[in-house]
């Protein structure tokens, strides 16, 4: 999408380019066999009912539901009972898949149809989130003063910095709160489903989509993955059915704008979580409630555990547990008792206060409690849904008076227009269009030549936003995730050698750890030992102590093994990890 | 190794001839030769002679040198030593006092003459010169984006290369960019073992890497060599084995020489039994940390009470230009074995002798518990991890 922004930029009559949607292709030969078969059927059924339908009708539904007989003959049938009038479908939702679609999608336009209630809802909210998002970039417009400053650089001409008061602006601007949350919890809990079926009710993914994934999901023998597919894109991810990395999708509600972080659960992709933690607000912690998951998922070596002591080692502190996959215990609630109880004490023990945890029973495939409440399933159960959990969550305070520092998460090359682009969350401070950043530890210089917020084009952005940037006068080789960019006039000094305050989930030694914080994962090696720690009272209990037990407070030195150093400062929290195993959680002094 | 001569007196002064035969042979060498003991080798040097009408003429001329020596240096990437001393036999070229550098050559005689052989040395030297079955291993511990490739012989671990190639993440709507990512860092990968492994003279070749990475490189390296035709890997395809291990930094070969798949494998080799001594020390401290102890202070307390079973010594403690400490050390490997202990003297360019190294090069698994061990004199202590420390850094960087 962001390539054909800049075409936008660059063509003012372009700005249809933008509603060109990626990944529906020209009707291929197998779909197009399977049209006139499912056409055939649906006369027949039709036929027999006593119905009769244009071929375009039935050929457009077939599309829609991605070849589902049964579904398309309910809906030409519902089409066609003079009882229940059809709503009209909002058309910005769908012209656009149809256009390149289906050869037959000619006259979708003017097609009307009824649909489940929660597209249409989804495709007025989504209309009405654009809207908003044009209001936004407009206003700074009207206040801006004349361009002055022309910026000279090398390879790419940049707009002239617009000298927005930034703060002044945030201040101003009533959009939407963003709320940035990653999804934790142990392997198959089910928080890729949990988040696609989210995303599909908050009409962010249509129905054609979701078919589609569940007949490909049905053909190598995962039929309950659909929805996790919507996260899960790369083929490895799908053909294991396990989630690896870090899935970045967004949705709004009424009063906020969501980015949904889908932390992967397997133990070996813990540096992913840390990643997406790193870049939260708050966490849902997904657990499975299916007779002994719960409890793997809690053992010693469980991701359940390491998740989320990690995410309050991080600094999110507020956390929401989505008890999941409550059909499959068929919906009982003294299982959701127990779970809610031994979480409720592990969570407390784990140092979140009772007033930052909820508790929400849900189930991803059903898609009980998510959007929609399911009184018939839970009719013990009178709380909110996940959906309105979420809403009422404030996202942390924001340290946007702080200079600039955003943690890159990935370093790509955005396009023809993009060479070099990169996406993180701005920690502190704020940044506008054509403003001079700093990157480390290869302290080259380089300028924002374009900020996107959501995938949509912003001139300015504010700490808390999980931004992509487009920069100009730097080349991508100097770039790597885990770096820092900062502005110039207060930098951070890259560090070789630096003293930490951890609390211990392992025996520490002097020994060889990795260090991470974000994407930044470097190797390092505990050094010396400095004191260990009173818990409560923060006194020291021994110098130089041999080794530190688990579960200790304590100040140890940590060395940076290979090149010149990783970019850190005071306050920054750090995690130590050997052999698979989260040995430490530490902030840097 | 071969042992061609070797003459020891009474006093344990006298003289050993070796004939290096392989890189792995230097690092050896590397471990007996100490300064102030004397080498004699054959040397090329550069001799500047004057004519009477001051017109000079410079020649290249080999030469047999002996020197007494002041330092020392190991290039492991290369596998040379140079030894930098002063001449102490004249001839026809130099003079005595006069500075040279020698460079040791493969299959060429030197000869090692000491003051003092202690039992340590004369170990590396019956080590050195054991032909039992060498296993080399070709490693490589890689994660999504960078890579190590390394070459492990009994004594070495020998970084050949660091990979670093930027892997895109997964973005809404397009994988095609982490995809083709990921294959070109795959295909530097291969470009890279194809250059620095021998695919014949190892005996396993190790793809180590946390998920599904090393699979996916195990996957693409056959499909290349399949496509170019690529003999030499194509006939070794049992040797590729793929293991788990936690991230791609070099550390994780600790990992993997533990986990089972290599352990079988590779169970008589010296650095399989060095990783076990390790774990087997880090376990007892979580298990009763009073029989696990670290630390030259405490370690020593430790002998004279007559309470280690195992002693574990990184070697670079044996190559301190103190001969006293030098001596200490030796003492205490000494006494373990005399009241039936085992020691065990660890490679320091060895992943588990980097983690010795940064214990301070000495720890111990106790017979019974000992109490307080470094209850005394801490601040002293402090001092001497300091001085530890200092003495690492002249170490090599494998």
């Amino acid at each position: 999408m962001s390539r054909h922004k800049n075409i936008r930029n660059l063509d003012p009559y372009a700005e249809l380019d933008d509603f060109d949607g990626e990944g529906y292709d020209d009707i291929s030969e197998s779909d197009e066999r399977r049209l006139k078969e499912g056409l055939t059927q649906v006369r027949g059924t039709l036929g027999r009912a006593g119905i009769s339908a244009t071929d375009k009708e039935i050929e457009e539904s077939l599309w829609y539901y991605y070849f589902d007989v049964s579904k398309t003959v309910n809906y030409i049938l519902s089409l066609h009972t003079p009882a229940k009038k059809p709503k009209k479908r909002p058309q910005s939702q769908f012209t656009q898949k149809d256009q390149k679609g289906a050869p037959t999608a000619a006259q979708a336009k003017a097609f009307s149809e009824p649909s489940p209630d929660d597209i249409v809802m989804a495709a007025q909210s989504g209309s009405k989130g654009l809207n908003n998002a044009k209001k936004k970039t407009e206003k700074p417009v009207e206040k801006m003063e004349a361009a002055v400053q022309a910026v000279a650089i090398d390879n790419a001409p940049v707009k002239a910095r617009k000298r927005i008061d930034v703060l002044e602006e945030f201040k101003k601007t009533k959009t939407k709160e963003n709320a940035n949350f990653v999804v934790i919890g142990h392997v198959d809990a089910g928080k890729s489903t949990l988040m696609g079926r989210l995303l599909y009710d908050c009409g962010v993914i249509d129905e054609r989509t979701i078919q589609k994934f569940k007949v490909e999901a049905e053909k190598i023998g995962k039929s309950s993955f659909h929805f996790a597919w919507v996260l899960d894109q790369t083929n490895e991810e799908r053909s294991r059915g396990v989630t690896m990395d870090i899935a970045t999708n967004h949705f709004s509600t009424a009063s906020t704008n969501f980015t949904i972080l889908d932390a992967p659960g397997h133990r070996d992709f813990v540096p992913n979580m840390i990643a997406g933690a790193s870049q939260a607000d708050f966490a849902v912690l997904v657990l499975d409630a299916s007779t002994g998951a719960f409890e793997s998922g809690f053992q010693n070596n469980g991701q359940t555990r390491e998740h989320t002591l990690l995410a309050r080692a991080i600094g999110v502190s507020r956390i929401i547990v989505a008890v999941n996959k409550l059909d499959a215990v068929n919906w009982n609630h003294d299982r959701y008792i127990e779970i809610t109880q031994q979480m409720g004490h592990f969570l407390s023990n784990a140092g979140f206060s009772s007033n930052s945890l909820s508790f929400v029973p849900c189930s991803g495939l059903t898609g009980a409690n998510i959007v929609h409440d399911a009184r018939d399933k839970l009719p013990w159960y009178s709380g909110p849904t996940l959906l309105q959990t979420l809403e009422s969550s404030k996202p942390r305070s924001r340290a946007i008076n702080s200079p600039l520092r955003i943690t890159i998460s990935d370093v790509f090359r955005g396009g023809i227009q993009n060479p070099v682009s990169v996406s993180g969350r701005i920690e502190a401070g704020s940044l506008q269009i054509a403003d001079a950043l700093l990157t480390l530890p290869s302290r080259e210089s380089a300028t924002a030549k374009d900020i996107e917020i959501n995938e949509q084009s912003s001139e300015w952005a504010v700490a808390g936003h999980n931004v992509t940037l487009h920069l100009s006068g730097i080349d991508i080789i100097h770039l790597k995730p885990g770096d820092v960019i900062c502005s110039p006039d207060s930098p951070i000094v890259p560090l070789n050698c630096f003293d930490l305050k951890i609390l211990s989930f392992e025996t520490i030694t002097p020994m060889l750890v990795g260090i991470h914080r974000g994407r930044l994962n470097a190797s390092g090696r505990v050094i010396s030992l400095l004191e260990s720690m009173d818990k409560a009272t923060g006194k020291t209990l021994k110098k130089k102590p041999r080794h530190i037990a688990p579960g200790m407070l304590a100040r140890i030195r940590v060395e940076v093994t290979l090149g010149a150093g990783i970019p850190v400062e005071k306050g920054n929290k750090l995690v130590l990890r050997l052999g698979g195993k989260t040995v430490a959680a530490g902030v840097v002094e | 190794m071969r042992l061609i001569k070797k003459s020891i007196e009474r006093d344990m002064s006298g003289s050993v001839t070796l004939y290096p035969e392989e890189p792995e042979d230097m690092w050896h060498a590397f471990n007996l030769i100490r300064p102030n003991d004397i080498v004699r080798a054959p040397a090329i040097r550069r001799v500047t002679t004057e004519s009477r009408t001051g017109s000079t003429n410079s020649q290249r001329v080999h030469t047999t040198l002996t020197v007494s020596v002041r330092k020392i240096d190991f290039d492991a990437q290369a596998g040379q030593l140079h030894i930098n001393g002063q001449v102490t036999e004249e001839n026809k070229i130099v003079s005595v006092g006069a500075f040279h550098t020698l460079d040791l050559e493969l299959h060429r005689n030197f000869t090692l003459i000491k003051s003092e052989w202690d039992s340590v040395t004369l170990g590396v030297v019956k080590e050195a010169c054991d032909a039992g079955d060498r296993a080399e291993i070709g490693a490589v511990v890689l994660q999504e984006g960078f890579a190590n490739v390394c070459f492990i012989t009994e004594y070495m671990t020998v970084l050949r290369q660091r990979i670093e190639v930027p892997v895109p993440r997964k973005r809404v709507g397009s994988t095609t960019s982490y995809e083709k990512g990921l294959q070109k860092f795959y295909d530097v990968v291969y470009q890279s073992i194809t250059r620095h492994f021998d695919f014949s003279a190892l005996k396993v070749i190790l793809l180590a890497s946390p998920g599904f990475v090393a699979d996916g490189l195990k996957d693409y390296i056959f499909l290349t060599a399949v496509q170019t035709d690529y003999k030499p890997i194509l006939h070794s395809k049992k040797k590729f084995v793929t293991v788990h291990c936690s991230t791609g930094h070099i550390h994780s070969l600790n990992e993997v020489l533990k986990s089972p798949e290599v352990a079988a494998t590779l169970a008589n080799t010296k650095f399989a039994k060095e990783t076990k001594a390790m774990e087997a020390f880090f376990e007892m401290m979580e298990k009763d940390e009073f029989k696990a102890w670290y630390g030259p202070k405490e370690v020593e307390r430790a002998v004279d009470k007559g309470a280690v079973g195992t002693l574990l010594v990184s070697n670079s403690l044996f190559r301190s230009d103190n001969v006293a400490e030098r001596r200490k050390y030796v003492r205490m490997v000494e006494e373990v074995e005399k009241g039936g202990g085992t020691s065990l003297v660890l490679s320091s360019i060895h992943e588990s002798g980097i983690r010795l190294d940064g214990l301070g090069g000495i720890a111990a698994i106790l017979t019974f518990p000992l109490h307080d061990l470094d209850e005394s004199d801490t601040e002293e202590e402090g001092g001497e991890v300091e001085g530890e420390k200092g003495k690492l850094e002249e170490k090599v960087v494998a």
